[in-house]
């Protein structure tokens, strides 16, 4: 026994001796999990969720569950704030928390917080379980929330898998319709290919500049000397952001995939992962200076724009409509990213936040509409809400009239900003292209504003009352509408700031972001 | 406090107290007869508030008056920027005093959705006396895209036959039209920083925007196609008979009365005030589309066998006057061109409170369904009479004023333009005349027709403010001029050396 723990005593010695060395493990310090505290809450609640769902009966379980599932997104949330008090990279160099990436975690999480509320009555009225569907949710929300702050490529890819994984699985959540399997097998069998796709974009990278670090990239790429092979590097990884973000010539998947999904699981994946994807695109684009990135750019923007809007112009079924006016949208985006860094990544992070207000509306009532196995959705179905149910009527229309991008809404604004950078950057073309599909998508929009005050309701679609939650979520978008189209100034200048601190020097960028977090 | 500080509250009171008076509807129960009343009382406020304007106005200088400018937005630097002269405060006084007579005239008219109707009348009010108003090109832009969703709504919810066409159409048209300024207003900010009308217009004054001789002739381009749709000019009219004839009454009178001004007030102010040189080197071109307009339009009148279309038509025609008066740069062309709006303001507004109160007693405009009218419906034939001198230019109503005006700017620019621009005034009485005789003259021609009740209280009430204005105005033409000249003068000054500067 003595022996023993004398040789246990003396047992590093004799390692020592031996000149053998067990790499120690450092642990990161506190402050490094502070700068993932939102993932790791999300995550919590998640596997909190999954645990506590098969001790619930299935019919009590959609209220308590969806609780819990929003609590964890307040929570996470409110550790976003905590978040921002820790500027600076983390896991060695892997993460890093600064105004950009705080932008895109309160977007992010406050969308699925959304979603989560405008789920509660839907999971109710299609039966389905609610277990999986808040987790994977929860889940989803951590893979974007790692989009936006990772600055590895590696680590880039392994976010985006998370997040798409968990919205593969969401969309065939409506099992007893077929649409709903057919659009998540197509969602997945595409969204692998694009990512295969940027995975090797990545890999090209690496072997271009050796590293999959952005700031390393972007230190070589700015060295003057660029490979050639990064030019498809850059031209793989647009093809794998590009169909994330549903922008022509990778849009094909979406209006079948909006069209199958369930509608609170469209609101969050037209906004939520295409804003985290967005956050990924300006990071390589602009952070990273990818070279030859400006006709890719300009090609797939002018593309959207035009096949989106066209495209809505003859659909007959409301959430293909939405689908492909998302399209557009991701069109209109793309300008900002073709204009000079600086104006375009502010101005498309305030599109990112004004779309996601009215988009994430729009769905919240087009999910309360639908009714049990999203029957109505056609848009004859919405024929004289404006009588029968004038607040909802009147509400949808001003989510419209933001998305056709009418003053005192975000969405004017938004398109503001992406107009006066692209005029800015004298890309007279791409600007003259977006005026003239506004133009064009106004028609569209306001056929469902004409179906609903304009003509008759029909008697069998049921109107029924708007439960607390779902009014609730509206009654959150509407603000938030309203709050960037009446005083956009604030989130203007947090985005301008944070876009100053993503594109100044390294060096400076430390401080630079401590700077954005320390001004009111 | 005196009464030139009160102004600017005033002002923004004026502005805004329809659209208060809209939202306080929402809070009425459903009572109809509550909300008319209430929807009346709020129009006549704001008609009385708008008569301090005019009252209070200086006319000796140029400057903008009852000035209001805050800060709304820091970035973009947006401002709070009201303000009114001359020219302006007119167009608010005549949407101000139309307002309360849309109410009375659509008081038994519309009995579906009547809140909705109201609010929908009231807060369209507040949008067009806002376009009046601002000098900031955000804030008139976003009073100018505000007037659509209303007037749209208006005619699609209330009016008749293909009122869905009619009501997508029109937002179309003017929302296609409209982008184009937007992106012109955002170049002007991307190049000078700033919404501020007055602001920009000494920039562009004193040379210091960058870029701007090369792109001077896009800019006033996208202001004057935005314009042009909205007044409408030849080639851009198609949406108008159309609106006009769906419309409900209300939506008519406000449309014909005050809408189709917000394009030429704004090809006044933006066009002329911010691309002089541009404006001028248009000129002949743009003139002769007008003349187009007037001619064409007339023709076209002529051989309508729907009255409120005949009504519609003589609008393009008339406000082909208003163009060419505008283009012509003579200080009667211009005197001119805004007397035209006002009185065409008052006039068709005046024709078509008429026509919809046949249409409420008969549910036809086709003139081949009435004659002799004038026996059963005496009263009712006599104010037709003289709104439809007025409309035809008679001396001392208040026609005659703003066409004679116009016409001898266009003389003085170019005679043939004058000689022509007179053949619209022929036509104008061909057409109008021809139909007040098919309708009222003779033996009733249908039996329903003999038992058609004459005016009653309610419906004099509302028709005797547009026959007074119209005598007034063709009487007392200085009361209005007095303010008018002194602002045309303004804007003619600095054409006139903006044309000398480019040497033409």
């Amino acid at each position: 026994m003595t022996t023993l723990a004398a040789l246990a005593h003396s047992f590093p010695a004799l390692l020592a001796q031996a000149q053998i060395r067990i790499p120690t493990f450092q642990s990161p310090p506190l402050a490094d999990y502070m700068r993932i505290l939102p993932e790791l809450v999300l995550s919590l609640f998640g596997m909190l969720i999954m645990i506590v769902d098969p001790l619930l009966d299935e019919e009590s379980s959609h209220e308590s569950l969806g609780t819990i599932a929003l609590i964890g997104t307040l929570a996470a949330l409110a550790s976003t704030f905590w978040m921002a008090q820790y500027p600076g990279t983390a896991f060695s160099n892997m993460v890093r928390v600064e105004g950009f990436s705080i932008f895109f975690h309160f977007l992010v999480i406050a969308i699925s917080a959304v979603a989560v509320l405008s789920s509660f009555e839907y999971l109710r009225v299609q039966r389905i379980r609610a277990g999986e569907y808040y987790g994977l949710i929860l889940f989803g929300t951590v893979g974007m929330c790692l989009m936006s702050s990772a600055i590895e490529l590696v680590l880039i890819f392994i976010a985006l898998e998370i997040s798409s994984i968990s919205t593969y699985i969401l969309a065939g959540f409506r099992r007893r319709d077929a649409a709903s399997s057919e659009s998540s097998l197509k969602y997945f069998l595409l969204g692998s290919f694009a990512t295969a796709f940027f995975l090797y974009g990545v890999a090209l990278m690496f072997g271009a500049t050796g590293s999959t670090s952005i700031d390393a990239i972007s230190e070589v790429l700015r060295s003057g000397n660029v490979p050639v092979l990064a030019y498809v590097a850059t031209a793989f990884i647009f093809v794998g952001l590009g169909f994330k973000v549903a922008s022509a010539p990778f849009h094909v998947w979406t209006p079948d995939v909006y069209e199958g999904a369930p509608a609170p699981v469209v609101g969050l994946m037209s906004t939520g992962p295409k804003a985290a994807a967005f956050a990924v695109l300006l990071r390589v684009m602009f952070e990273a200076n990818v070279p030859g990135r400006f006709w890719l750019i300009w090609v797939s923007a002018a593309l959207s724009m035009t096949l989106g809007n066209v495209g809505a112009l003859v659909q007959d079924n409301v959430k293909r409509l939405l689908a492909y006016s998302s399209i557009a949208h991701a069109g209109y985006l793309l300008v900002a990213l073709a204009a000079q860094p600086e104006l375009g990544t502010s101005a498309a992070m305030f599109y990112t936040a004004a779309y996601a207000a009215m988009n994430v509306g729009a769905f919240a009532i087009v999910s309360h509409l639908a009714n049990a196995g999203e029957k109505y959705v056609a848009l004859e179905d919405y024929a004289g809400l404006g009588k029968s149910s004038p607040v909802l009527a009147a509400t949808l229309t001003f989510f419209l009239m933001s998305l056709i991008g009418i003053p005192i809404t975000g969405g004017f604004f938004a398109k503001f900003y992406v107009l006066s950078a692209a005029l800015k950057s004298n890309l007279v073309g791409l600007t003259l292209i977006l005026v003239l599909n506004s133009a064009l998508a106004a028609y569209y929009y306001l056929r469902i504003i004409v179906m609903m005050y304009m003509r008759e309701p029909r008697g069998e679609v049921p109107v029924t009352r708007i439960p607390a939650a779902a009014a609730i979520a509206i009654a959150v978008c509407v603000a938030a509408t309203l709050y960037l189209g009446v005083l956009p100034g604030r989130v203007l200048d947090y985005s301008v700031r944070s876009a100053r601190g993503l594109l100044s020097d390294r060096p400076e960028s430390t401080t630079s972001s401590a700077a954005v977090l320390s001004r009111p | 406090m005196n009464m030139e500080s009160l102004g600017p509250i005033v002002l923004s009171l004026v502005t805004f107290i329809p659209a208060a008076g809209g939202l306080l509807i929402l809070l009425i129960p459903r009572r109809d007869r509550d909300i008319k009343l209430f929807a009346l009382v709020i129009s006549v406020l704001a008609f009385v508030a708008s008569l301090h304007l005019p009252v209070h106005l200086h006319r000796d200088h140029n400057l903008f008056k009852f000035e209001i400018d805050k800060v709304w937005i820091t970035t973009p630097n947006i401002h709070y920027h009201m303000g009114i002269d001359g020219i302006s405060v007119w167009l608010v006084v005549l949407t101000t005093f139309l307002t309360p007579l849309c109410v009375l005239i659509s008081w038994t008219s519309i009995h579906d959705r009547v809140k909705e109707f109201f609010i929908l009348l009231l807060i369209l009010e507040t949008a067009l006396i806002g376009v009046f108003t601002s000098l900031d090109l955000f804030l008139f832009y976003f009073f100018y895209e505000a007037t659509l969703i209303p007037m749209a709504l208006l005619i699609g919810m209330y009016g008749h036959g293909r009122k869905v066409y009619a009501a997508v159409k029109f937002f179309l048209f003017t929302m296609i039209g409209s982008m184009f300024m937007l992106a012109a207003i955002v170049w002007l900010y991307a190049k000078t920083g700033s919404f501020d009308f007055v602001v920009i217009q000494n920039a562009i004054r004193s040379g210091s925007v960058p870029g701007f001789e090369s792109a001077s002739l896009w800019l006033f381009l996208g202001f004057f196609i935005a314009f042009a749709v909205k007044v409408p000019l030849f080639p851009f009219h198609t949406w108008l008979p159309d609106a006009h004839v769906e419309a409900p009454t209300a939506g008519s009178v406000l449309l014909a009365g005050v809408l189709l001004k917000m394009g030429t007030y704004g090809m006044l102010r933006f066009n002329i005030g911010l691309f002089p040189a541009q404006a001028h080197r248009n000129a002949p071109w743009i003139m002769i589309l007008a003349l187009i307009g007037i001619i064409y339009g007339a023709l076209v009148s002529l051989v309508q066998p729907n009255m409120k279309k005949l009504i519609a038509y003589s609008s393009i025609s008339h406000l082909g006057f208003v163009v060419l008066g505008i283009f012509s740069f003579t200080t009667a062309g211009l005197n001119g061109a805004v007397f035209v709006m006002l009185a065409h303001g008052v006039a068709t507004g005046g024709l078509f409170m008429l026509a919809g109160i046949l249409y409420e007693r008969r549910h036809t405009y086709e003139i081949i369904d009435f004659g002799g009218l004038a026996t059963p419906m005496p009263k009712y034939a006599t104010f037709f009479l003289v709104t439809v001198l007025a409309s035809v230019g008679l001396p001392l109503l208040n026609g005659f004023i703003g066409e004679f005006l116009v016409l001898s700017g266009a003389f003085q620019a170019r005679p043939i333009y004058g000689i022509l621009a007179a053949t619209g005034v022929i036509w104008s009485a061909c057409y109008l005349l021809w139909m007040y005789q098919r309708v009222f003259f003779g033996k009733v021609t249908h039996e329903v027709n003999a038992t058609l009740p004459d005016l009653n209280l309610r419906e004099k009430a509302a028709l005797a403010p547009v026959a007074i204005a119209a005598l007034v105005m063709g009487v007392a033409p200085l009361v209005w001029l007095s303010a008018i000249d002194p602002a045309v003068q303004a804007a003619l000054g600095f054409t006139q050396l903006a044309s000398r500067m480019v040497g033409q």
